[in-house]
């Protein structure tokens, strides 16, 4: 096994176990703010006692969350030095902007949101738990800016043996990575929507706290079906955009090989990579592919044939992360507008919940695959069409990492066990305080 | 022009390090004395919540840091962490473990949990301050890197003055992790700290005498001092702030105490940081190959749009910090412990 595989093999557990946490950091946090400031307006105690509940599991999965964020941009120098020295002068600067402006910001105040309950008012609390959620969305706008000038580079010079800035204003309006921060953070709030029906689900189907967790319920109803729709909608767009300048990675999308016009979209295929051909092809829709893609059923859409073998990415992971996100994707409108329709009959539903608590891990099967898609999608560039992953590797020996990607397994495996089991335990045992409604 | 920005980064840069250190470095410092000084669970959970609220906030001075060598300094980047792959990924396995384990060990009610969890906020505490020390002792004498690339491991980081560093800044920290305590304990755990900030302190003292005269013979860090003089100021400094911490700590003026620390941590740093200028990263192979602020520094535009954004945000950042910190001077009662989110 050689440095470039392993160190991806580790870049990939390092980043889809760091995901694990972040979607829930984002979206809960706008939650528990929401819920916060209800109480705040209302003077209703179960808001708080709702705010303290959801707000302690929000801490324990920010915890190994923000822990497992560190590792990730210290691994740019330690795994990928080729690629830091080539890029450095502008993906540098967006990881250090983001440290700068939105994680000290996020870190800071959580300390003060956490131990601060009786040294501030309750408004001034409150305010600290939005600015929590306003920085942790900042922070996911720089590091989704780094990823996309990663998928699409704009507003750099080849220059002294490296890519300079040339145009910081095209970096930060790069229209790549504002598409995968909309799609990320509604994706992600969809994750917390489901999180938080799901454990609501469990407790109202045990017939306890039923005012709190009906209530809970239907704030992460709305939530979850207005971003399940938004995240829909955006994705459509930034598939028309990733057609218009990632054409492999669209072609390995939809296993298309030949191209045409009038791409049609196979309900069901199986790659054949060796042979560049599908073994099997059912259901055909002719000219959808075209239409989704370009938004013009007649649109010519390049076939992976017509792409050197050397620039294709792996077809058949990425057909495969694109299918299930996007069938998830519209399970879970589904799901909440059926929801929506049987709001106020929740605890008569009791089928839909059992599907609601079952439904909990869905959103991350989606969400990790999503970012299959992205990143998988993308090879064999590390930079598209600048860069190869092969070339990005530091020169470092092959044990070194092989070491460290088995203390990263090890390190990760216990803790993503015990905080999830935390979770469990502490999402199983309920609210701590007697209801006051 | 050129230049001098790129010295105003190497600056920045610098000061980064520094603010970590002051920051984090009492934190790490409290994690280190957790098994020594915290007698029972209560004390230990009054050490836990004297830095609880603040610990995070600390860390991301390093998350800043490191982002700004990558930003500023990409080249140095690429090669320091490449280069010291083993410490660094070391140091971030313990930083993980110990970040956790503040959130974890209150969360289930068994002796063995906690003790597991105790036992990871030391070593997640002791490892990364020794780490540093060790990297950067190291840096200072120049590490063995050539066209070719690097051709040490970490086994020859654990030379006499690496190791000398390794111990200075693990007590730089258990001092000012100690007056911390004092600021934000009471009772015999706070006279308990008292003591142990003082007995810790000539231990301080005397390794520190001992890297000043190592760092004559391993490293050139005095050649800087010796062309212009003045600038002995800033070891003068130190050895100033160093003498206050035991003159306010024996009057009990633990706050000035702890500042007297927090300067004596600053100007340590910058103490090393002026005597390693222009050099980032040297070579003890060969300087031609040593990075520098010069020769390793990002595009004149990446320094620019750079130093905008850390002059219009780290006052900011210092201000809410500053903000979090006064909040949080006062100290950890019973009542506090009995609050459902303590840790």
């Amino acid at each position: 096994m050689d440095v470039v595989f392993l160190s991806r093999l580790q870049f990939a557990a390092a980043t889809m176990f760091h995901f694990l946490f972040v979607p829930l950091t984002l979206g809960l946090s706008v939650m528990v703010a929401y819920m916060e400031t209800k109480y705040v307006r209302t003077g209703d105690k179960l808001y708080l006692s709702m705010t303290k509940f959801w707000g302690k599991l929000f801490l324990i999965n920010f915890a190994v969350g923000v822990v497992t964020g560190i590792t990730l941009e210290f691994q740019f120098g330690t795994n990928w030095s080729r690629y830091s020295e080539y890029v450095g002068d502008i993906f540098g600067s967006l990881l250090a902007i983001e440290a700068t402006t939105s994680f000290f910001l996020e870190s800071t105040l959580l300390g003060v949101w956490v131990f601060g309950w009786k040294k501030l008012s309750k408004k001034a609390h409150a305010t600290v738990m939005w600015l929590v959620a306003i920085a942790g969305t900042l922070s996911s706008v720089w590091i989704l800016l780094a990823n996309g000038w990663m998928q699409h580079p704009v507003g750099y010079v080849l220059r002294n043996g490296r890519a300079e800035l040339e145009s910081f204003w095209a970096v930060a309006t790069n229209k790549f990575g504002i598409l995968e921060f909309f799609h990320t953070v509604s994706g992600a709030y969809v994750l917390s929507a489901f999180f938080v029906m799901g454990i609501s689900a469990y407790h109202l189907l045990k017939k306890q706290h039923v005012e709190f967790f009906h209530r809970s319920f239907k704030i992460a109803l709305v939530f979850g079906l207005a971003s399940s729709i938004f995240v829909a909608a955006i994705g459509d767009t930034h598939g028309v955009h990733v057609s218009e300048v990632q054409p492999a990675k669209l072609a390995a999308m939809e296993s298309h090989w030949e191209t045409t016009t009038r791409a049609p979209i196979h309900m069901f295929a199986i790659p054949d990579e060796e042979n560049e051909r599908n073994l099997i092809e059912i259901g055909s829709i002719p000219g959808l592919l075209s239409l989704l893609g370009f938004h013009d059923i007649n649109a010519e859409v390049i076939g992976l044939r017509d792409i050197p073998r050397d620039e294709r990415p792996p077809v058949l992971l990425t057909f495969i992360s694109f299918r299930v996100m996007v069938g998830l994707g519209t399970l879970f409108i589904l799901l909440t507008l059926y929801g929506i329709i049987r709001r106020n009959r929740l605890l008569e539903s009791t089928n839909y919940l059992k599907i609601m608590l079952f439904s909990l891990p869905l959103p991350y099967i989606a969400i990790e695959l999503g970012w299959v898609l992205a990143e998988v999608g993308r090879q064999p560039w590390i930079v598209y069409g600048l860069m190869r992953t092969s070339d990005a590797a530091s020169p470092i020996a092959a044990s070194q990492v092989l070491v460290s990607l088995i203390g990263f397994i090890v390190v990760y495996g216990l803790l993503g066990a015990i905080g999830f089991y935390l979770i469990a335990t502490h999402a199983r045992k309920g609210p701590m305080e007697p209801e006051t409604a | 022009m050129e230049a001098a920005l790129q010295s105003i980064w190497f600056f920045l840069w610098g000061l980064l390090w520094a603010v970590f250190f002051m920051t984090d470095g009492f934190d790490f410092g409290v994690g280190t004395l957790l098994p020594f000084l915290g007698k029972d669970d209560t004390e230990k959970r009054m050490m836990i919540n004297a830095i609880g609220p603040l610990w995070d906030g600390n860390e991301v001075w390093l998350i800043t840091a490191g982002g700004v060598t990558f930003a500023a300094f990409p080249a140095v980047y690429a090669l320091m962490f490449s280069s010291l792959y083993t410490p660094l990924l070391l140091i971030l396995f313990a930083l993980i473990i110990r970040g956790v384990s503040f959130e974890f060990r209150g969360k289930v009610e068994s002796e063995t949990w906690k003790k597991v969890w105790d036992a990871c906020i030391f070593v997640g505490s002791a490892a990364p301050a020794v780490l540093f020390g060790v990297a950067f002792a190291n840096i200072f004498q120049g590490l063995p890197f050539d066209g070719t690339g690097y051709h040490g491991n970490f086994i020859a980081l654990l030379n006499p003055y690496g190791l000398l560093g390794g111990i200075l800044f693990l007590l730089l920290f258990l001092v000012h992790g100690a007056l911390w305590l004092t600021i934000r304990v009471s009772g015999a755990l706070q006279q308990r700290a008292d003591a142990a900030a003082n007995k810790l302190w000539f231990v301080l003292a005397a390794v520190a005498v001992a890297f000043l005269i190592a760092t004559y013979f391993y490293t050139p860090i005095y050649h800087n001092y010796l062309s212009s003089p003045v600038l002995l100021l800033v070891p003068l400094i130190t050895v100033a702030a160093l003498f206050g911490i035991k003159l306010l700590l024996a009057k009990q003026n633990y706050f000035k105490a702890w500042f007297s620390s927090a300067l004596t941590i600053v100007s340590a740093t910058f103490f090393c940081i002026i005597g390693l200028y222009p050099n980032l990263f040297p070579s003890n192979l060969d300087t031609a190959f040593s990075l520098t602020a010069h020769n390793a520094s990002a595009s004149h535009l990446t320094l620019t749009v750079m130093l905008v954004v850390v002059l219009l945000f780290i006052p900011l950042v210092i201000g809410y910090q500053l903000w979090a910190y006064f909040m949080f001077s006062d100290k950890v009662t019973m009542d506090v412990l009995a609050e459902e989110e303590a840790y």
